[in-house]
């Protein structure tokens, strides 16, 4: 069975249809990315699945539950967890305050320091600046922060909206290491990419996002390989 | 010596104006919204004051009594009047938080009448110190209100609630993606904002023992004007805000020329302010996402 399971998902903003009814499912262990083009529904598919803005038709399945119609905070406590397009780091409160933000969904956690500490580990850059105020973070450290803060909910499905998004080729290689080290650690990942290259790469399976439609699937091999996909989305 | 007394004074007056601006600030902060009805809570304390002591005599229970209360009306008009309006244009939820207000202010007539009532929460005279003569309920409200203050700093600033109260007022979107219930937030925040305007009303009801449905109006307008000139939002603002303000009205008062134009000139303080700083002192230009 599907960890995630998107059914014919629409999203209307006013007159605008953003998304067409997409379909398509992320298994237990997989990384699946959606690529596509600015403007192509990437962003809106994330928020409707986490309940950040609401659908106007079609379901979405995810471990068991239906979470169509159920408000953000609620689904997080289900073990889904978001960076978020433009990291969205909170800019007022230290490193150190955004992962203890990060792991408000674990009621009286006993092994906080423990998880804090592990996210330190994979980021020693965070536990430099633990007391730094967020806002003063460099992009690459602030999505490094990004990453390490939804983290630390023990996600079971960790969605990455444009991680790569602004940050230095070297940065964008450590991204992508870190989101292949986290899945063989057993995080199921669901990512969206404009940088299809790299994310193929990392891919198990992908969708091809356009126009608020699903275009194209396959493995990321296959997807890779594809004429189509090459042309557009891999520079020739 | 009587410009140190003036100073404690207005420090006094203006730890009360804090409490108060701590209520617009911190529902502006994290609702997003300006709650006009706000002022009007203090006088719902106060008639909350003044039943408990005719009945039962004691000042304590009476300021027990109005927090209790207020922090349920004010929980209570967040839900029923606001709540439905979120994601209403800003106008539509100032017009309902105006109306809040007056509804307010009429129900408290048609229960309590027009005239005045005198409520004399406790003489509790003058202390003499250092040379000055200072009467003790402005040292017990300047005390109350700094333990007030710091306390509700260190539990916005330390506990995983007060963390999730920045979240939201930063990112609302952020904040739900951590798992923060943004409509329990909200409800806190008011709840907040209510105990602390009870305290307010004790306070003001100490200093001066008339009370009237009018009663949280003006102070109401005063510490809201705080609350911009400390910085919309902010918690530090609101505290100095107010404390600016009690300091500039005390010290304006005990000068015989412009004694009468010194709510002008706290108005005009806020203009100049904010002609100079828009955000306000410590206010910061914020986004505002999804
Ligand atoms: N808040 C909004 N209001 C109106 N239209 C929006 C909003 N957000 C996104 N859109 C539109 O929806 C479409 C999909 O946007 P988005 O999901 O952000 O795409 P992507 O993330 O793939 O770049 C675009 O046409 C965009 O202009
Ligand atoms: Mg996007």
């Amino acid at each position: 069975m599907a960890l995630l399971e998107v059914n014919n998902l629409e999203v209307r903003y006013g007159v605008i249809t953003a998304l067409k009814g997409i379909s398509f499912e992320v298994k237990e262990g997989e990384i699946v990315t959606l690529i596509g083009a600015n403007g192509a529904g990437k962003t809106t598919t994330m928020q409707s699945i986490i309940g950040l803005i609401p659908s106007q038709s079609g379901s979405v399945i995810y471990d068991g539950h239906d979470i169509t119609k159920m408000p953000c905070h609620k689904i997080v406590h289900l073990g889904m967890s978001q960076v978020p397009e433009g990291r969205r780091v909170f800019q007022e409160l230290t490193v150190y305050e955004n992962l203890v933000m990060g792991g408000y969904s674990i009621k009286n956690n006993a092994n906080f320091k423990e998880d804090v500490d592990k996210i330190y580990e994979r980021f020693p850059r965070l536990a430099e600046r633990k007391n730094q105020i967020a806002g003063t973070l460099s992009g690459g450290e602030q999505q490094m922060l990004a990453m390490g803060r939804a983290m630390m909910s023990h996600p079971k499905l960790l969605m990455l909206d444009e991680p790569s998004m602004g940050l230095s080729p070297l940065l964008v290689d450590e991204v992508f290491e870190i989101i292949k080290d986290f899945n063989k650690e057993g995080t199921t990942v669901l990512l969206v990419e404009q940088n299809a290259g790299k994310s193929l790469a990392i891919s198990d399976r992908a969708y091809v996002l356009e126009n608020g439609q699903i275009v194209l699937s396959g493995t990321g091999k296959e997807l890779m390989s594809s004429e189509e996909v090459k042309k557009a989305y891999l520079g020739g | 010596m009587k410009f140190i007394e003036t100073l404690i004074n207005g420090l006094s007056m203006g730890s009360t104006y804090a409490m108060i601006a701590l209520g617009y600030t911190m529902v502006y902060g994290i609702a997003k919204m300006l709650n006009f009805a706000h002022g009007d809570v203090i006088m719902v304390g106060g008639y909350m004051i003044f039943v408990t002591m005719a009945s039962l005599g004691n000042p304590i229970l009476g300021l027990l009594a109005a927090v209790v209360f207020c922090v349920a009306l004010g929980v209570t008009i967040e839900k029923i009047a606001y709540k439905p309006l979120r994601g209403a244009s800003p106008l539509a939820v100032l017009i309902t938080a105006i109306g809040v207000s007056y509804l307010l202010q009429s129900t408290a007539q048609i229960i309590f009448g027009s005239a005045p009532k005198m409520v004399n929460v406790a003489d509790l005279g003058n202390v003499k110190f250092a040379g000055l003569t200072v009467p003790v309920y402005i040292l017990v409200t300047l005390g109350c209100s700094m333990v007030i203050m710091l306390v509700l700093s260190v539990f916005v600033k330390y506990t995983k609630t007060g963390r999730a109260m920045i979240a939201v007022s930063e990112d609302k979107g952020a904040a739900q993606l951590m798992g923060i219930n943004v409509n329990k937030i909200i409800m806190i925040t008011f709840a907040i904002g209510s105990a602390l305007a009870a305290f307010a009303g004790f306070f003001m009801l100490m200093k001066s023992p008339s009370l009237n449905n009018t009663l949280g109006a003006m102070p109401g307008i005063k510490a809201f004007t705080a609350a911009v000139i400390g910085g919309i939002g902010s918690i530090p603002g609101a505290m100095l805000g107010g404390m600016l303000m009690g300091v500039v009205e005390a010290i304006s008062l005990t000068i015989p020329a412009i004694a009468p134009y010194t709510d002008a000139i706290e108005f005009l303080i806020l203009i100049v302010i904010l002609l100079v700083r828009p955000t306000g002192i410590l206010g910061k230009k914020r986004r505002e996402k999804v």
